[in-house]
């Protein structure tokens, strides 16, 4: 299809905007699905041509659409991930487009998320065409957040399209506004070839499949393409497009958005962010692909079962595959055996990847406390960077550094002074303060990265009743005093639950963490002392007290199977329980760390 | 049918008390004739030469005398028959049924002798009671006596227990068996005393210590858990469930252990009736048993007595790392062929058994 009546765009919503309802409808009224096909949240739940033993997700669903001109438009609707506050992964998916529909509920207004990816899509150029849905609810407001939307992008009120997904009222509108209000992709097809990568998955019979939106020239069949940064060389097996099922296309041209089977076996050759170009006539300039991120938050990651260890390397080594941020090493802990010490960009990310883990690959996981990367300058004088306590120098340290990031927070001017109050807590320097509206005002601090990993993001949204935004970009390694804080169990060092911290922090941290430690740990037959120790020197002790009695007073003929079903059922509660030395140790309580409330300490 | 041990169940009682969740049947005491009469048709028909008889409850010693001596009469001759018996029904001439009809041991229900706490466990009797049960039985010949006692009731002070210990120490049992409340989920006691439970749970954490200590000062052996016994008179019949023996339980409710073989009776008394009645297996629920199971609750039961368990009786059960922890630790001892529990032991056993078990 020409270019000029080709549209790619995204959705951006809050969780519970309606994304997927609005998707529903668009697919209904464009009969890209049959009345008699569709169910709710059709793009999540269908497993794609089963019959080829394909069963992934779209990434990307193209649907036709006539316009008021009478003309057939090719819209490729391209799915954010669900974690929409997940501001890296997001703007994968909006490089693909040039257009967005900001999506907010008529009840419930612009949510925090809401701006940060709003503002996402303004700063990558986007052009945004705003709807206000769920009018048919009864508490919902249009006029006022149709207001507030413009206020946002700009505009006046009257241009906010105002629908109802679950009704389908308006949704025809919303479609012509995309061909109307967002460009048309503006690339060479005549150009060498170039298609950027923003997405891939992984099937175990067709190998990697690479999700791509071709900027310039054209793709075919059995051509032989090459990845520009990785050099990584495959011929194309098939490539075509979702609708919502797999459709095999003759070629993927400039404008348009597709798949394409690439027969790689090993995930690793291919990374989402890279320029896809034809292995002869390549192009020489790759597309501006996605920042190469440097992970910064640590965190060690162990199958709560032992023999699930291979598993969880293959699932870390798929998800790497669309998630150049992601690294991982093998670690070994002595309270929790093999796993991984994966980097992470930030503590979302964290999130996603674990729940990636757990629901997609079905894996058991603890997760470490996550630290930041710090460098600390040996005896010797040479640096080198730590991303784990157990690397930590014992003594001898010259110096320490610590990242920083540059904060910007943007709160309504009410809040600002709780917020300043929260920077100062965590060690932030003030930079800049501006108003960016009679209500609104952004705020810019410089904050030691390690004071925003833990809670920092559940603070600031607590604190200005989730109505602050915030981001951050990195500053770079500064001094910083660090110090190791391990924790004991009846004497025995439990090395995964070792902690880096500002020393200015780590008697509040040591003795939050025994406390912590002391809440999860039950009771045990014989007392069980919890010390944080900096060094050999012990800077907070808690005790879990032996317990008196633990044994079934009557049993008799008539409990015997009773009895035995509950011993049984402490035999499985202990089996979850990791062994350090002799104290049995919930895993939750490995998760002590992540709970520390400093507000609390 | 060889088996060592047969239970009979009688499940009538004049009142349900909150805490109980034994199968009990109040009011129907029109039946009380007929179950007697169905109890001893399946007994003729099981057909047993058991060495113990334990007639438990419910409350055996509500039924009229001529019904206990009916049912008395029907039993196999076996070295140990005990009864249980609450201490208001007791008169001197049930004593005296009991003792024609070759009962050698009774244990009376006292549970408290303090009366806020009687009320509170919704018990008939009275302190006196159980004083003068004692003395009633005793006078008709009864030499072997075991008091059943309950600590952790609601409300239950320090000096409440030091109370009941003593008064039950004066009456002089041979036996005595001192039971922690169970409040079990869901039971009318649980929803009315479950917080006041709760609230106590850290003042009365000492109290089974002390239970332990102070029977065992005044020379009574700790020969299970929550029993406690003169020399060497220990409840036989119950020593068998500990020791894993097979028995047999007749009534409704009852279980039965045979081999790899375990049913439960059905609760329903009517149910019970019409199909003993009509010369019929009375419903029952079976569980089949594995030798694994079997070899778990040897080592779970074996391990609530004074006594070493022999390993062979366990092969292959025992995590052997985890039993080199439990010793050193002081929780376990053990020599070539044989584990037990040390004191310390004893009172986690639960966990002790969880922790060494595959």
């Amino acid at each position: 299809m020409a270019q000029s009546r080709i549209r790619n765009f995204s959705i951006i919503a809050h969780i519970d905007h309606g994304k997927s309802t609005l998707a529903d409808r668009i697919l209904q009224l464009t009969k890209t699905v049959s009345d008699r096909d569709m169910r709710e949240q059709v793009l999540d739940s269908m497993d794609l041509e089963r019959e080829r033993g394909i069963t992934i997700k779209a990434q990307a669903v193209r649907v036709l659409f006539r316009a008021a001109d009478e003309r057939i438009y090719e819209l490729n609707l391209i799915d954010t991930p669900g974690h929409v506050d997940f501001t890296y992964e997001v703007s994968r998916s909006l490089a693909a487009c040039e257009g967005a529909l900001l999506v907010v509920d008529a009840a419930q207004g612009i949510e925090a998320q809401t701006l940060a990816n709003a503002y996402l899509a303004i700063e990558s150029n986007l052009e945004i065409v705003p709807v206000v849905n769920k009018i048919d609810l009864p508490s919902a407001d249009p006029d006022a957040v149709a207001a507030e939307v413009a206020d946002l992008v700009g505009g006046s009120a009257a241009d906010v399209i105002r629908i109802s997904a679950k009704t389908g009222e308006g949704v025809e509108a919303v479609l012509q506004a995309v061909v109307d209000h967002i460009p048309a992709p503006a690339g060479d097809p005549a150009a060498a070839a170039r298609a950027l990568i923003f997405d891939s998955a992984y099937d175990q019979y067709r190998g990697v499949l690479a999700f791509v939106r071709v900027v310039d020239g054209s793709f075919h069949p059995r051509e032989r393409l090459a990845a520009m940064a990785q050099g990584t060389r495959f011929d194309v097996e098939e490539l075509g497009f979702f609708s919502p099922g797999m459709r095999v296309a003759k070629h993927l041209s400039a404008g348009e958005v597709g798949y394409i089977v690439t027969g790689l076996k090993d995930v690793s050759q291919l990374r989402v962010g890279d320029t896809l170009t034809h292995a002869k006539g390549a192009a020489t300039v790759p597309l501006p692909g996605y920042q190469d991120v440097k992970p910064m938050v640590f965190a060690g990651l162990f199958p709560t079962e032992s023999d699930q260890y291979p598993e969880l390397r293959d699932a870390l080594e798929k998800l790497k595959l669309n998630d150049a941020a992601l690294s991982y090493e093998p670690e070994t802990s002595r309270a929790l055996g093999f796993g991984f010490r994966c980097g992470f960009l930030g503590l979302l990310h964290m999130d996603v990847v674990r729940e990636r883990l757990e629901r997609e690959y079905e894996l058991d996981l603890l997760v470490t406390a996550p630290n930041v990367a710090y460098r600390v300058q040996r005896a010797d004088g040479e640096w080198i960077e730590v991303h784990n306590p157990a690397q930590m120098p014992e003594s001898d340290i010259l110096g320490t550094e610590e990242p920083y990031v540059r904060a910007s927070i943007i709160a309504p001017k009410d809040y600002v002074g709780t917020v300043m109050e929260l920077n100062q807590d965590r060690r932030g320097t003030f930079h800049n303060m501006e108003y960016l509206s009679e209500q609104r005002v952004q705020l810019i601090y410089d904050l030691p990265l390690a004071e925003i990993v833990l809670d920092y993001y559940d603070q600031l949204k607590s604190r200005t009743r989730g109505y602050a935004s915030f981001d951050y970009e990195l500053l770079g390694f500064r001094e910083g005093k660090v110090v190791k804080v391990d924790v004991l169990l009846a004497g025995e060092l439990v090395d995964s639950l070792s902690l880096i911290t500002h020393s200015d922090n780590a008697y509040k941290q040591g003795k939050a963490l025994v406390e912590a430690l002391r809440e999860r740990i039950p009771r045990q037959m014989f007392e069980v002392a919890i010390q944080a120790a900096i060094g050999s020197r012990v800077i907070a002790r808690e005790t879990v007290k032996a317990k008196r009695k633990d044994v079934t007073a009557k049993c008799y003929g008539g409990d015997i199977s009773r009895k035995r079903k509950l011993l049984e059922k402490q035999k499985k509660g202990k089996k979850r329980m990791k062994q350090v030395g002799n104290v049995e140790v919930p895993q939750e309580a490995f998760l002590a760390v992540l709970e520390i409330n400093r507000e609390k300490a | 049918m060889s088996v060592e041990h047969l239970y009979l169940h009688v499940p009538f009682c004049a009142h349900r008390c909150g805490y109980c969740d034994f199968v009990t049947v109040t009011g129907q005491d029109d039946l009380r004739e007929r179950y007697v009469e169905a109890l001893v048709r399946e007994l003729e028909r099981a057909d047993v030469r058991p060495r113990t008889v334990f007639i438990g409850g419910g409350t055996p010693s509500l039924l009229s005398d001529d019904l206990l001596r009916r049912l008395l009469g029907a039993l196999p001759p076996a070295g140990e028959v005990t009864i249980e018996c609450n201490p208001e029904t007791i008169t001197p001439d049930k004593a005296r049924v009991l003792i024609e009809g070759g009962v050698t041991r009774v244990s009376v229900g006292a549970q408290s002798f303090q009366p806020h706490l009687l009320t509170t466990l919704e018990r008939r009797c009275r302190p006196d009671h159980v004083v003068n049960a004692v003395s009633v039985l005793r006078s008709a010949g009864h030499s072997n006596l075991n008091l059943d006692l309950i600590f952790g009731v609601p409300g239950q002070t320090a000096d409440d227990l030091e109370a009941d210990l003593e008064t039950a120490l004066g009456l002089a049992p041979q036996h005595i068996s001192y039971y922690e409340l169970e409040a079990k989920p869901g039971t009318r006691f649980t929803h009315a005393h479950g917080a006041e439970l709760v609230r106590q749970a850290d003042a009365m954490e000492a109290y089974y210590e002390r239970v332990v200590g102070t029977l065992r000062a005044a020379g009574f052996r700790w020969y299970e858990t929550a029993n406690f016994c003169r020399g060497d008179q220990m409840a036989e019949h119950n020593l068998g469930y500990w020791l894993g023996h097979d028995y047999l339980g007749l009534g409704v409710g009852a279980v039965s252990t045979v081999g790899l073989r375990r049913w439960r009776n059905r609760p329903s008394l009517a149910r019970y009736l019409a199909a003993v009645e009509a010369g019929l297996e009375p419903p029952a629920e079976h569980e089949p048993l594995t030798a694994v199971d079997r070899g778990l609750e040897r080592v779970m039961l074996g391990l609530r007595l004074d006594r070493p368990l022999e390993l062979d009786a366990a092969a292959g059960l025992i995590d052997a790392g985890a039993a080199g922890r439990l010793e050193r630790s002081g929780m376990l001892g053990r020599d070539e062929g044989s584990i037990w529990l040390t004191d310390r032991g004893r009172f986690v056993a639960d966990d002790v058994v969880a922790t060494l078990v595959r």
